[in-house]
């Protein structure tokens, strides 16, 4: 069974929806502002990209929003947005059938750092009793099977930076099984509270004034919020219905390095993309755009670089969206498809934003300063997360 | 000072049923009042945060255990005697 995307959602720091996300990339627009959360003054990070305005009172009624996360109210906002594009009426039989598969590294984090504050801090001795069903790692998904009656295959994917793609890659998978006709897929993620924060800056890895992946003055990660969910739908039951179709998802392959907790390796990084090109069928040399992981740490620059040079040389045009949006740690994956998107459907890669200066040890075709025109039929998106989780995912033009 | 116990713990349970507290009399049940179990435990967190005190109520127990929670009458006497056990 082929697998397509007829759908797309998103709510992310370049923009409250698909279209000005995609119009922020192509214009190599910057999300990334000085970060005010409370007790900021007690953070030595000071910038962070944030979904500014998030209003969830636009989006959910009192009683409901009591039950949501944040990262549950970005993935319902995001799923609504997918689900509406394609179109899909789902009911009956068909609402029976589909399920939703949404990665998180964190999980409700909100929720857990106001409650353990409340528990530690203001010694309060109980919490909200929907404490659990708001952090729990599974709330997104289930919010969105229950926000569509979706009664499916519905579960929670983590593997930190590359939850997103292992959500979409095993939705792809089932799609193409035959096990359910069509899949929501993606990630949401809401970190950026004092204590998420705290941990972050504890790895030593946040960069003081940009995230510039790629380039040689790179100073490390900057920390991103959103989500991006997509309609995956059998081809057949996309076209037999004329449904708008995004792409065709390819192929997928995931692999674990085996080796270290943080530090990446440039070998499972190539297994996983070569993998990817192999499950789609796909020669390296049609590849014509990589949406890489691209943190703008140098651990991960100088890996992901290796890694691609291993197998194309400077043949793929290559671009990180994280200097635009930050990263989104869970959610990243799923909202860097949509730069996938954009190049497959608008021939227009969009720039690695923050790059400034060439670095001997990324010998690889970068995009940068502005966005590139160039006629792309294939693509990668790359994900490689802590842990040495590498997920990979191959979209072509249907 | 005498707090006006039931008119407080009324007002609760009316905020979480969505209704006017004039429409809440002491012998609606809670299923009356249309509150499911999550709204039940809510209700029950926001009378132990206003008035200070930890309510013996577990979900698993038919009626809630110790706590009566038979009507909006029977959960303000047990409110009002754990107000004046906390003294």
């Amino acid at each position: 069974m082929r697998v397509v995307i007829t759908g797309a959602g998103t709510i992310n720091p370049l923009g409250a929806d698909v279209p000005s996300t995609l119009r922020a990339m192509a214009a190599g627009q910057c999300a990334v502002t000085s970060l005010a959360i409370r007790d900021q003054r007690r953070l030595s990070v000071q910038i962070a990209a944030s979904v500014a305005d998030f209003d969830p009172s636009a989006h959910f009624p009192p009683e409901r929003q009591r039950l949501l996360d944040r990262f549950s109210q970005f993935a319902l906002v995001a799923a609504r947005q997918a689900v509406q594009q394609s179109g899909l009426q789902l009911t009956g039989r068909l609402a029976a059938q589909t399920g939703a598969i949404i990665g998180s590294a964190a999980g409700g984090l909100s929720t857990s750092d106001d409650n353990f504050r409340a528990v530690y801090e203001e010694r309060k001795s109980r919490v909200h009793p929907f404490t659990v069903p708001r952090l729990m790692g599974n709330a997104a998904a289930s919010q969105i099977s229950i926000d569509f009656g979706l009664q499916g295959p519905t579960f929670a994917v983590a593997s930190a930076c590359a939850s997103s793609n292992h959500a979409i890659g095993l939705a792809f998978q089932m799609v193409r099984a035959g096990v359910a006709p069509v899949m929501l897929a993606g990630g949401a993620e809401a970190m950026l509270t004092l204590g998420g924060l705290k941990a972050w800056e504890g790895l030593r890895v946040l960069a003081p004034v940009a995230c510039r992946p790629f380039s040689l003055d790179r100073t490390g990660m900057v920390l991103g919020e959103g989500a991006g969910v997509f309609v995956l739908e059998a081809r057949d039951h996309a076209t037999a219905r004329g449904a708008p179709i995004l792409a065709e998802i390819a192929g997928f392959a995931m692999s674990a390095d085996g080796a270290h907790m943080v530090l990446p390796s440039a070998i499972g990084a190539e297994r996983a993309m070569r993998a990817a090109i192999d499950d789609a069928t796909l020669a390296p040399g049609s590849v014509g755009y990589i949406n890489a992981h691209g943190t703008g740490t140098q651990a991960n620059d100088f890996a992901e670089s290796a890694a691609i040079a291993a197998i194309f040389g400077r043949r793929a045009a290559v671009s990180s969206t994280k200097g635009a949006h930050g990263h989104l740690i869970g959610a990243s994956g799923a909202v860097e498809l949509l730069a996938c998107l954009l190049a497959l459907n608008e021939g227009i890669l969009a720039p690695t934003v923050g790059w400034r200066m060439p670095d001997p040890n990324c010998p690889i075709d970068i995009v940068a300063g502005t966005a590139r025109r160039a006629v792309v039929t294939s693509c990668l998106s790359n994900a490689f997360a802590f842990g040495g989780l590498n997920a990979v995912l191959a979209l072509v033009n249907p | 000072m005498s707090r006006d116990v039931e008119a407080e713990v009324i007002g609760i349970l009316a905020r979480q049923a969505m209704l006017d507290p004039f429409d809440i009399t002491n012998d609606l049940s809670p299923e009356d009042l249309g509150m499911d179990s999550l709204g039940l435990v809510e209700a029950i967190f926001a009378i132990e945060e206003a008035f200070d005190i930890s309510v013996p109520f577990n979900a698993n127990v038919p009626q809630g255990g110790e706590f009566d929670l038979s009507s909006v009458g029977s959960i303000v006497d047990h409110v009002k005697m754990l107000v004046t056990a906390r003294g």
